[in-house]
């Protein structure tokens, strides 16, 4: 009898996803665990195959999650979040201006404008708006939004968005921009914030980032399997680290979902899904 | 460590994006895993910088207000610095003591790695087709290396291309056909030891910097025997095909030990006798130079092919009848091909002779006579020094290619 397979969903937001989920499946191979994987283009596609039986598992950005969430209890459903990376708690967002700007806090930014990254990024457009939002400042309304989208429906995962942000900020074309607090230290590292150019004005509260999101009815001993396999994943292990290295993560750790609410409340916010997980954005091209 | 000991540093107003970062790296790094370093300080949102890091690493941080007010930053070190290293590889001794061998067989997961190194597990096996000990080892390997770096000479520094002279357009003619010559010998020198150059594991070190330099000769010495062709306007002369195919047996011996011995053994050998022939005869001053200088090169890489085959054939003594073997092949292949062509031949006795004249030429011939006994005479003691007995020494030493290299 053929040993039933699990399927994970990737969303392909950069070609080393390839190297990443094929030296997964050899692994698991080696472990006698039958596993494969579907990429897709964006995760919306990817949310929707979680409901059509085609997928196990998805790995989820935290906006896929919200959705998948809303779409399974609109249909009496749930789903779970069964693994995160240990990259992936108490991140942060910030909003940083130039250090010669006079902005010094959220409220400065009225009538100015902020450069924020893709449309659906949550840590540099969507939670960043939210604590905006939370200090009394609707994004549209009391200043000007300039998105730099790149690669909508990859939710933020490609640096790009940041980076040109990061770039008009420099060249003066925004007031202050959105990111995530590893790419101010990573574009402080490698140059293209110099050192001292920039001053952090807010912080977001502490959110979560990706997590192995389940679909409804997926068989259990399956994902058990898988789960198990994944906490056995040791950095010490060479054959296991570049891996390891490659997913941006030291160890695996049990999905959590108590550092997403804030994202629910930004997506309802912008108006991006509904309760029920549609797509409610016109202006969202994936 | 102390337990009553609280390991604090203060970065001050140090960004940890700019340079911040080694100060909490080293820290880190003297602490065991699971213990705490306490740190303070100043530059804007320094903690929040930290705080990703620490993220990013795996170490688990508290950042707190002290009671007179600025923030402080608990670090307990994660393991994952240290798991790196676990399973590593010792990769040998970096500086060889006197007589030390390097390791019988290379680790190919030891990589490009400085031999001496700790290499990471799981570094990418790269696949160098020379890494055992005795396929390549000479003890001296590392002393001619030092010695062929002294040696280095500037092809534009050394040579006196302005020397006046001039030359009958004979004798200028016949000086550019055995240029022409020399050349296409010199290719093959280049090419046989760099093709496997590439494929001497680095840990072999000294072998691959003596290699390195031998290629770097040959480079040069094609150089100043191009510009000596061309230094009164010849163009290159004839290439016969039974050189080029006695030249090409070179390039297709079986194995490095085989290679070095037809090649430099045998052929370089032949060859310093040559160049000192056109020390000696040559009719300017300028082609006198270039092959005293050439010579003194080749008499490196002779005495490191034959410090390799004495290893080799201590290793495994019956290694000798492949070298044997490996004579009488190309002699096999050569059989039915020209040998040296008549045109170089005749060069060379017309250098010898410096005039045409039918004494002149009676003593240049008699000189190339004396030149290719000599040369077989050479090739005689060194096939003895490496262990043939008297007859077989002779033997193979006769059906070297009469092409000379």
């Amino acid at each position: 009898m053929t040993q039933p397979t699990l399927i994970m969903g990737a969303v392909a937001y950069a070609p080393k996803v390839v190297t990443i989920w094929e030296g997964f499946k050899a692994w698991f191979a080696q472990q006698g665990f039958a596993f494969d994987y579907i990429l897709y283009s964006n995760y919306e596609a990817q949310v929707e195959a979680q409901f059509d039986g085609t997928l196990h598992v998805a790995w989820n950005s935290p906006l896929a999650w919200v959705r998948a969430d809303r779409m399974a209890r609109s249909r009496g459903q749930s789903v779970q979040a069964v693994a995160m990376r240990n990259t992936d708690c108490n991140l942060r967002s910030v909003i940083v201006v130039r250090s010669d700007s006079p902005l010094q806090s959220a409220a400065d930014l009225r009538g100015k404008t902020l450069g924020v990254g893709a449309i659906d990024s949550p840590q540099a457009t969507l939670l960043p708006l939210h604590h905006l939002r939370l200090a009394g400042l609707i994004g549209g309304q009391d200043f000007t939004v300039r998105r730099f989208d790149v690669l909508a429906g990859k939710h933020g995962d490609h640096i790009g968005g940041e980076r040109d942000a990061a770039l008009a900020l420099l060249a003066g074309e925004v007031d202050a921009c959105c990111m995530i607090d590893g790419n101010h230290l990573g574009f402080g590292l490698d140059g293209t914030l110099p050192a001292g150019s920039t001053r952090i004005i807010e912080r977001t509260a502490p959110y979560d980032h990706c997590n192995f999101t389940t679909s409804p009815d997926a068989p259990q001993d399956l994902i058990d399997r898988f789960v198990e396999l994944l906490m056995s994943m040791k950095y010490d292990d060479p054959q296991v680290r570049p891996l390891l290295e490659l997913e941006g993560l030291k160890k695996w750790k049990p999905g959590r979902v108590d550092f997403y609410p804030d994202l629910a409340q930004a997506v309802d916010e912008e108006g991006f899904y509904s309760a029920d997980g549609r797509i409610l954005r016109a202006d969202y091209r994936y | 460590m102390d337990a009553f000991f609280v390991p604090t540093i203060d970065i001050d107003r140090l960004g940890l994006d700019e340079g911040g970062l080694l100060l909490v790296r080293r820290a880190l790094a003297q602490l065991a895993v699971g213990e705490r370093l306490h740190l303070r300080g100043c530059a804007p949102d320094w903690d929040l910088h930290l705080t990703a890091w620490c993220r990013q690493q795996g170490h688990e941080i508290e950042v707190h207000r002290l009671a007179d007010g600025p923030l402080e930053a608990v670090i307990l070190r994660g393991p994952w610095a240290q798991d790196r290293w676990r399973g590593a590889l010792e990769s040998g001794t970096s500086q060889l003591a006197k007589d030390e061998m390097p390791a019988q067989i290379a680790d190919a997961a030891w990589g490009l790695a400085a031999r001496g190194a700790t290499v990471e597990a799981g570094s990418p096996a790269i696949g160098f087709n020379l890494r055992h000990r005795d396929e390549i080892w000479a003890a001296t390997a590392g002393d001619l290396y030092r010695q062929a770096a002294a040696a280095q000479w500037d092809p534009q520094t050394a040579i006196d291309w302005d020397a006046p002279f001039d030359l009958d357009p004979e004798i200028e003619a016949a000086i550019a056909q055995v240029m022409t010559y020399l050349i296409e010998n010199e290719n093959a020198a280049l090419v046989v030891p760099a093709r496997h150059l590439g494929q001497v594991h680095p840990h072999f070190r000294e072998v691959q910097q003596a290699l390195a330099l031998q290629c770097a000769d040959e480079a040069r010495h094609i150089e100043v025997f191009t510009r000596r062709l061309g230094l009164r306007g010849h163009r290159p002369m004839l290439s016969t095909a039974g050189g080029q195919a006695s030249l090409h047996t070179l390039m297709q011996a079986p194995d490095f030990s085989s290679a070095t011995f037809l090649l430099s053994v045998l052929g370089e050998g032949s060859f310093i006798n040559l160049l000192n022939f056109l020390h000696e005869h040559a009719p300017d001053p300028v082609t006198r130079q270039i092959c005293r200088l050439a010579a003194r090169d080749e008499a490196r890489h002779v005495a490191f092919a034959m410090a390799h085959l004495e290893h080799r054939l201590t290793a495994q003594p019956e290694f000798l009848t492949r070298l044997q073997n490996a004579v009488e092949q190309r002699h096999e292949e050569l059989a039915s091909s020209a040998g040296l062509n008549e045109e170089v031949f005749d060069a060379l006795v017309l250098l010898a002779a410096g005039a045409l004249t039918p004494e002149a030429i009676a003593m240049g011939h008699g000189a190339v006579q004396r030149l290719k006994l000599d040369m077989a005479a050479g090739r005689k003691a060194r096939l003895l020094r490496l262990g043939f007995d008297a007859v077989q020494a002779q033997r193979l030493a006769d059906m070297h290619t009469r092409n000379f290299m």
